[in-house]
């Protein structure tokens, strides 16, 4: 789960009694216990560093759950002012940053509720929240009586680049990528979200969502296939 | 010919994410395997999704807005005030 926040520094960690030294949010119990002293003493520092260094994908994962900007930032204001509050009673049973995602979680769907009517968190996969049909369209495939092979493809993918490091992330991809991360059933769009862009382990992903593994894979599958496939013609080309 | 235990690639696109997360057992993965030893199509199908993986961790993330982040600040210390040294 660390791995969009700042590297914890270990080696410094005797420097984190000086209260100029901005905190680390920490990936592991031994920071987490650091953190939350200086949280519950009161240090600004420390909480403002948090912020920074969460909130970024506190919004990313707030509009995955309700779509719009303005409501995501609504609920991590929410969300601090309701860690601010549950401080003093958190027992560290899960991380620090576990823990904040989850209200976050609670939040959003709060919010959700509000909005509009939804139906409560359930293991349950609609038929809407998983798509119709196949992953990859029907006509890129011989058909199952093909005589020589079936089920292989008619027209196959191409390589988009020789080394990941060839595929140039630039704003017009990036934004091909997000509105093809938008444009996902609601469940799909988390799912992915706290999987593929915040790096959450699927254990933790189905916690925060009340999944099962198997239901959470196949919201996965779905919402990775779709992205997939909506870049696929877009990098084919730009790889020739 | 076809070898009767390879697996078709409509039904490998299908198994990619099971794949990846190591939830096929061993004798699926193995049939899996062995189709893309001889299948370029479905080696650039999986090393897509593998790079469309890897851009979406390389999104960047936005920032809180610096009034909502004012805010959220603001918070801390009305609670300080309140709660008193910890």
């Amino acid at each position: 789960m660390a791995r969009r926040s700042p590297a914890p520094q270990q080696s410094e960690r005797g420097a984190t009694n000086d209260p100029s030294t901005p905190a680390q949010p920490g990936s592991w119990p031994g920071e987490d216990v650091e953190l939350l002293r200086r949280l519950r003493a009161g240090e600004e520092a420390a909480f403002a560093s948090l912020v920074d260094a969460w909130s970024g994908s506190m919004l990313r994962v707030a509009v995955a759950h309700v779509r719009s900007r303005a409501l995501a930032e609504e609920a991590v204001q929410d969300t601090w002012i309701a860690v601010l509050r549950g401080l003093a009673g958190f027992e560290g049973r899960s991380s620090l940053k576990t823990w904040v995602f989850r209200i976050l979680t609670y939040t959003c769907r709060a919010k959700l509720e509000r909005e509009r009517r939804v139906p409560p968190l359930s293991d349950v996969l609609r038929p809407d929240e998983l798509g119709a049909g196949p992953v990859v369209a029907v006509d890129r495939f011989l058909s199952a009586d093909h005589p020589r092979w079936p089920g292989h493809w008619s027209r196959p993918p191409v390589l988009w680049a020789r080394r990941p490091d060839e595929v140039l992330l630039d704003d017009e991809l990036r934004h091909r990528i997000a509105e093809a991360v938008a444009r996902l059933p609601q469940r799909q769009r988390a799912v992915l979200t706290l999987r593929d862009i915040e790096g959450f382990t699927a254990d933790e992903v189905c916690a925060l969502l009340g999944l099962q593994a198997g239901n959470q894979r196949v919201l996965l599958h779905r919402a990775r296939s779709a992205v997939r496939a909506s870049l696929e013609d877009y990098l084919s080309v730009e790889a020739r | 010919m076809t070898d009767v235990d390879d697996l078709p690639c409509d039904e490998l696109v299908e198994l990619v994410t099971d794949y990846l997360e190591g939830a096929l057992d061993t004798s699926e993965r193995a049939r899996f395997e062995a189709h893309l030893v001889t299948c370029e199509g479905c080696r650039a199908y999986l090393e897509q999704v593998r790079l469309t993986v890897r851009m979406l961790a390389h999104l960047p993330a936005e920032d809180l807005s610096p009034p909502a982040r004012e805010h959220v600040l603001e918070a801390f210390r009305a609670w300080r005030a309140g709660a008193g040294e910890g």
